[in-house]
Parts: structure tokens; sequence; C-alpha cells
């Protein structure tokens, strides 16, 4: 019967495959404009005409990366789930074969990580090629890098999981107002958390996003000494533990709600 | 030999409700069978299919299919059910074929085996020309059609149908009616639910009638017809009458006739039809010419009225709507 429960998960992968694969460009295009011009305008113009420094864009990039990587993953699961069990009921063939409920969006989390992964990783060419000489990363933490990419990744899929399954169709409109943006302007995406000294309360605050500790771990593995300068983020430990745990209770509120919204 | 679906004491309360939307149903259906659940909006239908097909988790009873607990073991039972749905839930993201070829694939059918199924029942189902269009284009007809290829994918043994013809065309009716016909022959057991009273009769070996939870009857359609009181019925209809009341007076005084009813509507202008109920209505056509005619009236038309399951259904279910 396990055997069984497995071939069913991994044809429901291939299934998610296949249809991704056929809309890869759309997919692409979807999860990367907005971070394509985040890098033109604020690594490239801003720097160009004065208004921030040079180095600005070695220090957004990570948070670029941590940003792409953790929407294209909720992206993945939420929309597609909100609307299936709202109405669709397309999953209901995939609740009907013989492997347990929780699999279901065990697969859903899996394959949208692989998305958020893939999109994440494509930012690294395309900082290169927009950033030209301010494309700094550095090679000797390639490992952290790695998982952290993947991580991120998971931990915006677990949340798309949550939210998927608690918002309904109709307050679509309504999560992208707020949920989306104040996740967005309150992840230290575009600043490092180091820096925010002087806004103790607005530090303190973004701490509660685990988009933070994305980034901060992110800007570890990636941002370079600079004229001596070593970058304090985060402590690696910090960020592991924060996002391990919010992928834990993402991942087990997100199962539970899904179970409840199937088998009543 | 164990029966293909049975139902024990099911009893389902869903949270924040105050009545049972099941409430204590027991039923069994022998393997081969096809069984009708009919019944009002709301009376149970949904909830008792949903229980049988794992998606609803019972509050007390129990549900077998062949034997295998449905609460306790799932999966085991996903692999010999499948289920057609009222409205559509195929996959959109999908071509046709491939929607048939994953399902299986879930299933963990075999590719070659998928492949070769998958072409075959496209054909069958008369979808094999537009097999690799997505289901958009499709019209209402089609799609409950690949929905049935899609249920035989991982041939089953019991299927599930929920008002499997609601909404179609006269023709894709009969298409399918002849296809369950079909699958039934070939030793699928079928349940279904519908409204269509005509559906059940020429469909089901066996109905179970529900409302408010509950299982009121549960019989052969034949056997279902005759609880209308009185069975059958003998229409007269006469002009030229001078005294109703004296016609009826005559009518009821035919030996055997337990209830004379007169005919609020007026066929054709001028005459009157009463209604006469009898054990073995058509051994009285006879005398009942000749009471009309004693009462010198004149006879314009006796027939004997077969009850429909639709006059049985209401007979049970009563009038009000839910």
């Amino acid at each position: 019967m396990n055997r069984l429960a497995l071939k069913a998960f991994l044809a429901i992968l291939h299934r998610d495959v296949v249809v991704t694969m056929r809309e890869f460009i759309p997919f692409l295009l979807q999860a990367l404009m907005q971070p394509l011009f985040f890098l033109f305008i604020f690594g490239k113009v801003l720097p160009n005409i004065g208004l921030a420094s040079g180095n600005f864009a070695s220090l957004m990039l990570p948070g670029i990366v941590a940003l792409t990587g953790m929407i294209a993953a909720m992206q993945g699961v939420t929309l597609p789930l909100v609307l299936d069990l709202g109405f669709a009921r397309e999953i209901d063939d995939r609740l009907l074969s013989p492997l347990p409920v929780w699999w279901v969006p065990l697969e859903k989390v899996l394959f949208a990580t692989l998305r958020g992964t893939v999109a994440s990783s494509v930012i690294f060419p395309l900082g290169w090629l927009i950033l030209g000489d301010g494309f700094v990363v550095r090679t000797d933490r390639l490992g952290v890098l790695i998982g952290m990419v993947v991580l991120t990744a998971l931990v915006g899929s677990t949340i798309g999981l949550l939210m998927g399954t608690t918002i309904r169709p109709e307050q679509i409109s309504l999560m992208f107002t707020l949920i989306f943006t104040p996740l967005l302007f309150t992840g230290c995406t575009y600043y490092p958390w180091g820096a925010l000294g002087n806004i103790r309360w607005f530090q303190i605050l973004v701490l509660f996003n685990p988009l933070t500790y994305a980034a901060e771990g992110l800007r570890y593995s990636m941002v370079p000494p600079m004229h001596g300068f070593v970058l304090k983020t985060l402590g690696l430990g910090w960020i592991l533990i924060a996002l391990g745990a919010s992928v834990i209770v993402m991942f087990l509120g997100g199962t539970r709600t899904f179970y409840r919204r199937v088998v009543t | 030999m164990t029966a293909a679906i049975s139902v024990r004491s099911l009893v389902k309360r869903y949270s924040k409700s105050k009545t049972n939307a099941v409430d204590d149903v027991s039923f069994e259906v022998s393997r081969g069978e096809i069984f009708g659940l009919l019944g009002p909006n709301g009376a149970g239908k949904t909830t008792t299919i949903g229980v049988l097909t794992t998606a609803i988790v019972p509050t007390s009873g129990s549900g077998h299919i062949y034997d295998v607990d449905v609460a306790r073991s799932p999966m085991a039972v996903k692999q010999r059910i499948a289920v057609v749905p009222q409205q559509s839930n195929l996959d959109r993201s999908l071509k046709v074929r491939e929607i048939l070829t994953f399902h299986a694939a879930y299933h963990g059918v075999p590719r070659k085996q998928r492949e070769a199924l998958a072409d075959r029942l496209l054909d069958e189902l008369g979808l094999g020309e537009r097999k690799n269009e997505k289901v958009n284009r499709y019209s209402g007809g089609m799609a409950q059609r690949l929905m049935i290829a899609r249920a035989l994918m991982h041939e089953p043994d019991v299927l599930f149908l929920d008002e499997p013809t609601n909404n179609l065309d006269p023709q894709s009716r009969l298409f399918l009616w002849e296809k369950i016909h079909e699958m039934n022959a070939r030793g699928l057991t079928i349940l279904l639910t519908t409204h269509d009273m005509d559906e059940a009769d020429k469909l089901c070996d066996r109905i179970a009638v529900m409302d408010h939870g509950k299982i009121l009857v549960n019989d052969t359609p034949a056997e279902l017809k005759k609880m209308i009181p009185g069975g059958t019925a003998l229409e007269v209809r006469a002009s030229a009458v001078r005294d109703a009341g004296r016609v009826a007076t005559a009518l009821a005084g035919i030996a055997g006739v337990t209830k004379v009813e007169p005919v609020a509507e007026e066929a054709e202008p001028g005459t009157l039809t009463w209604r006469v109920y009898a054990e073995a209505v058509n051994r009285h056509i006879g005398a009942a010419a000749q009471a009309v005619l004693g009462e010198s009236a004149e006879v314009r038309d006796l027939s004997v009225k077969q009850p429909s399951l639709e006059e049985v259904f209401i007979f049970l279910t009563g009038r009000h709507l839910r």
C-alpha cells in the first residue's frame, strides 16, 4: 500500500512539472518582472544619479533573491489552492488517489519550493547582466547560499499553504493589500537589519517577518567584505532557528486547515 | 458473498448543526447492482455518498466497500471506488487525454496499460477526435462523458454517480443511460443519486428514498409503485352528466373499489373525470362503464393509470419546498 501511495505522490508531482514546463515562460515572467525592475532602478539608476551609494546594489541583491524565491514559492501554492478549495475542486482527483490526505499539501509545498528555488536562482545571471560591476557575490559560502535559497523557498511555500487554505476566494484582493504589501516592505529586503538601529521599534517589528531572516541569511552568504568592512548580519544560528520554526508552524497549521477543508 | 456497499447505522451530524444530516441509515448494495438514492435537496444523499467516498467522517455507524471500512482504511477504499460529481472538477491545466492518463497514474496503473485504456475509453465515449484539446472548450455533455471515462481509468469496483444527467440534452442523456447499463453489464456496481424519476425507473435495480436524513423505503421500482394506496387507478371521463354526486356514488358502489376521487381539471369542455382506486382496477372497467351509463351519462374515456415513481416520491416526501 505504501508503494502505491509513493507512486501516486510521484505521479502528482509529475503532473505539476508537466503543467509548469508547458507554461515556463509565463512562469518566469511572473516571477522575474518585479525583481528585474527593482534591480535596475535601485541597483543601477539610483547609484548612477547619486541617490544611493555604489555598494547599495550588493546589499540589496540578497534581499531581491530572498523576496523573489519566497514570492514565487507562495504564488505556486496560494492562488491555486484558494481557487481549488473555493470552487474549482480540481484537486478532488488527487484527493481520491490512494495516498494519505496530508501528502497532497506536502506535494504542493515540495513543488512550490522547487519553483521558488528556480526563480531565485535566475536572479543571479539577471543581476550579473543588469548590475555589471555592481554584481559582487562572495563564493566562499556557497554551501550556505544554496541552503538559504532552498530554505527561503520552503518558507514561502509553507506560508503559501497556510494562506491558500485559510483565505476564501472573495478575500483574494484583500490578501494582496493586507499580507503581501507589509510582507514586502518589512522583510529587510532593501536594507540590512543591522542598519535599523536608529529606528529601534521598526528593527524589532521586522523580526516578526520570516522574510527578514531569509534576506539576512542570504546577505550573510553573499555580501563580501568591502574596504575591510564586514557586514554584520543576524546570527546564522538565529536565522536557521527562526526559518525552521516558521516552516514547521506554517506547514503543520496549513496541513491542518487543508485537512479540515477537504474532510468534514 | 460480501456486499459491494454496506452501510450500518450511519449517523452524520455536522459541527454547529442541531440535527443529523444522516440519521441512522442502513442499507446494502449487492455486487453488480445499480442502486438509486432518491430524495429532495438536503435529504442526506450527498452526505451519505461523502462518507462512502472518504470525504466525510461519520459521527457514528460505519460504511464498508467490499468489506473495507471507509473511515479506517480510506486509501484502500479509494483504490476500489470512482466518483463522478455533479459539477465538473476536471483538471483544466491538462489536455483531455492527459486527464485520463494522469488519473490512472495517480492510481498506479502502468504506463502502457493506461495509454491503451485512455484511447479505448475516449473512442467509446465519442471523444477520440478531440483528445488533445483542453477541457475549456468542452460542452457540459462532453465534460460529463470525460468524467465518466476518467472514473473508469483505474478499473474501480464501485462507481458513484451524483446526478449524472442533470442539465444534459436528451441525446447526451440517452447516451449516458446506455453507457451506464453497459458498465453495469461488465460487472460494475453503481450507486447513483438523481431527481429524475424517469432516470431512476429506467436505470435502477433498487431505489432508496431518503428524506430528513432517513431512508423511508428501499425496494425495486415496481414494488415502490405498489405503495401508492389502492395501487393502480382507473380514470373515468364522462359527458352529459346531470348529477355528478350520483355518478361518484355509483362508482364507489362497485365491489372492490376503495376510493373515488373527482379530478379537478377539465380534460375537455363539458366533461367530468373521476379517478377510481381498487386493488385490481382493470377488472372493474366494465362495471365502471355500467355505472356511468346507469346515470344516463355518456362514457368518453376509460383508462388505467400506472402510478409513476414521481407519485411515490411525492407521496413519501410531501409537496413542500425545501
